[in-house]
C-alpha cells in the first residue's frame, strides 16, 4: 500500500442553485478541483450522491458526470452512503491509489435537492433510515435526532439552550467563507426562538436543505509535489458502520459506529485525539455534534455539550470545529458534504483558510456521518 | 402500491411478533433472523406483549410526503418489557404530556394511506396505559 495526497480542490458555493443542474453543479467542481492539481490525466472519476433518483430522476451518475465533465471513457461510479456518500466516495478512491489501482482519481460529491417541495425532500432523507420500522411509522430524519437529543437531554441533565453554542460558532465561521449558505452570525436567543421541527430539534439545531458540489483530485504521495506545491497528506481514512436504525442500537447515545471509525483512523495515523489541530465533525444537528465529540475522544460521555459553552470548540480554542461554518452554516447537500468537510481541512492545512484560519494547523480529522450513525467515515489529513 | 411488502410484515405490525433466540433467550423486534446479541440463527417466532415505556419521544411538525395530514404527531422510542426499543408513533396523547418513563401499550392505528386509490397500512402504535387497568377507547380511535 502506498501512501495517498490531495493535490487538488473544487468547490461550488453552497446554495439555492435554482439555475444549475446536478451535472452543472459536479461539473464545477470537478474542473476546478482538476485545474487546482494541474494534471489533466485522470484514470477513475467516484461520485459521492444520496438522492439523484429519487430527487433529479437521475441514476447512472458515474457515467452521466464522467462524460459530461469531459472524462469520456474513464472508469466512473456513484457511491451511495446516505449523508456519508460524500467520504464513502473519498474513501474508495483513497482504496484505489493506496492499492496501486489506479494514479490520479477524482472524487466529487453532488446534491441537488432543491427542486422539490419539502415533503419530498424530507421523505427522500428519510430514505437514510430503516424504511420498514423507521420511516414507515411516520418518523422523518429530523425525528430520529430529535430523539436522540430528548434522550441526552434527560440523561445527562442539559437544556436546550446548552447546545446554542454549536450553532453559534458553526455561524459565526461560515462568515469568513466565501462559498457558505448562510454566512452571518446568530445569537443564543435566536437559537431558543427558531421554529420547531421536530422538538426539541428546531431550525438552528439543523442543517439546511440545499444544493452543492465539491471535488478533490488524489494522487500517490511520492509524485504529489509534481503537481501541487502544497498538497495534503491522508494520514489515515477509515470507514465503520452500526445498526441503520436507532432502536437496533446497544448503546443508543454511544454513537458507536464513529467510535469504531475514529478509533481506527487514530490507530492507522499512530495519532490520539490530542493531535487533531481542528476537526470538521458532521453537524447535521447540535445533538450530532456532541455525540461526535464525544465517540471520538474529545470529551467524557455527558460531558460533549459543555466544550460549546467553554469556548473549546472555536478558532483557537482546544479543538476548533466546523471551521468554515459546518454542515449547519456551509450547508449540507447531503451526498457532497463529506467532500466539502475535506477540502476545509486541507485549506486549513495549505493555510489558506484566510480569516478562519487555525494557527499552525498541522493535522486535522473529518468525519462524515451516513443516516443517525450508521456510515461513519474518518479521514485524517496531514499537511506537506 | 407495494402490496406484497405489507402483507409480508403484517404479523409484525399487527401483532408484534418479533423473535427469540434459542442460543441466548434475547427477545428480538424487529425479526431479523440473526440474533444482534451472539449471531445465532432465530428464527422463532414470539410475539411481545406490547407493554413498555417511553424511552424517548419527539412531535415532528415537518412530516415526510405520505404523513402531512397527521401532524402534527409524536414519534417515541418505547422500551419494551421484554428488553427491545420500539420506534413508533404515541396516539391518544398530547405532546406536553408525555414524559419519559410513562407506561404505555400497543394499538392497531393507521399509519399512512397512499392516496385515494393505495394501499391504507395499518401498524401499531402506543398509547398510555390507563390507570385501573381496562383501556378506554379515546373517541378518535378509529383513526
Amino acid at each position: 500500500m502506498r501512501d495517498v495526497s490531495i493535490i487538488g480542490l473544487g468547490q461550488t458555493p453552497v446554495g439555492e442553485h435554482w439555475e444549475k443542474s446536478l451535472k452543472d453543479l459536479a461539473a464545477e467542481a470537478i474542473q476546478a478541483a482538476i485545474k487546482d492539481a494541474q494534471t489533466e490525466r485522470v484514470d477513475a472519476l467516484y461520485v459521492g450522491n444520496m438522492c439523484s433518483g429519487t430527487l433529479n430522476g437521475q441514476e447512472h451518475l458515474g457515467a452521466l458526470i464522467s462524460d459530461w465533465v469531459g472524462l469520456r471513457g474513464v472508469e466512473a461510479v456513484k457511491i451511495e452512503a446516505a449523508c456519508g456518500s460524500g467520504a464513502a466516495a473519498l474513501r474508495l478512491g483513497y482504496v484505489a491509489v493506496a492499492g496501486e489501482l489506479a494514479d490520479f482519481v477524482v472524487v466529487a460529491g453532488v446534491e441537488k435537492m432543491t427542486d422539490r417541495p419539502g415533503e419530498q425532500v424530507t421523505a427522500a432523507l428519510a430514505m437514510a433510515s430503516d424504511a420498514d420500522f423507521e420511516a414507515q411509522n411516520g418518523l422523518s430524519f429530523v425525528a430520529l435526532n430529535a430523539l436522540l437529543m430528548r434522550r441526552y437531554m434527560h440523561e445527562f441533565g442539559v437544556c436546550h439552550r446548552d447546545f446554542a453554542p454549536f450553532a453559534i460558532n458553526a455561524h459565526k465561521n461560515a462568515v469568513g467563507n466565501p462559498f457558505a449558505l448562510f454566512p452571518h452570525p446568530v445569537t443564543a436567543d435566536d437559537f431558543c426562538a427558531a421554529k420547531m421541527i421536530a422538538d426539541p430539534v428546531n431550525l438552528l439545531d439543523s442543517s439546511p436543505v440545499c444544493d452543492g458540489a465539491a471535488a478533490v483530485v488524489l494522487c500517490p504521495t511520492e509524485i504529489a509535489r509534481q503537481f501541487n506545491s502544497r498538497p495534503v497528506r491522508i494520514r489515515a481514512s477509515s470507514a465503520a458502520t452500526d445498526t441503520i436504525a436507532l432502536h437496533d442500537r446497544r448503546d443508543l447515545l454511544g454513537l458507536e459506529g464513529a467510535a469504531l471509525s475514529a478509533a481506527k483512523a487514530y490507530k492507522q495515523a499512530k495519532l490520539t485525539p490530542k493531535d487533531i489541530d481542528l476537526f470538521e465533525l458532521h453537524d447535521a444537528f447540535t445533538i450530532v455534534s456532541v455525540l461526535s465529540l464525544e465517540a471520538c475522544g474529545f470529551a467524557e460521555r455527558g460531558r460533549g455539550v459543555r466544550l460549546g459553552a467553554q469556548g473549546d470548540i472555536a478558532i483557537g480554542g482546544q479543538i476548533p470545529i466546523t471551521t468554515m461554518g459546518g454542515l449547519k452554516a456551509r450547508g449540507h447537500p447531503v451526498g457532497a458534504t463529506g467532500i466539502y468537510q475535506v477540502i476545509e481541512v486541507a485549506l486549513q492545512l495549505r493555510a489558506q483558510a484566510g480569516a478562519n484560519q487555525v494557527r499552525d494547523a498541522r493535522l486535522g480529522m473529518a468525519q462524515n456521518i451516513g443516516g443517525s450513525g450508521a456510515t461513519v467515515v474518518t479521514t485524517i489529513l496531514e499537511a506537506g | 402500491m407495494e402490496i406484497a411488502r405489507h402483507w409480508r410484515l403484517q404479523r409484525h405490525r399487527y401483532s408484534l411478533v418479533g423473535e427469540v433466540c434459542n442460543h441466548c433467550g434475547v427477545k428480538i423486534f424487529p425479526a431479523r433472523d440473526v440474533c444482534p446479541e451472539c449471531n445465532a440463527p432465530a428464527k422463532t417466532p414470539y410475539t411481545f406483549s406490547g407493554k413498555g415505556e417511553v424511552y424517548s419521544y419527539s412531535t415532528v411538525h415537518h412530516p415526510p410526503e405520505g404523513f402531512e395530514h397527521f401532524a402534527p404527531y409524536v414519534v417515541a422510542l418505547v422500551r419494551l418489557v421484554e428488553g427491545p426499543l420500539v420506534a413508533a408513533q404515541l396516539t391518544d396523547v398530547e405532546g406536553e404530556k408525555i414524559e419519559i418513563g410513562m407506561p404505555v401499550e400497543m394499538v392497531t392505528r393507521k399509519l399512512r394511506d397512499d392516496g385515494s386509490k393505495g394501499t391504507i397500512v395499518y401498524g401499531y402504535k402506543f398509547r398510555p396505559v390507563i390507570a385501573g387497568g381496562a383501556a378506554v377507547v379515546a373517541k378518535d380511535a378509529a383513526v
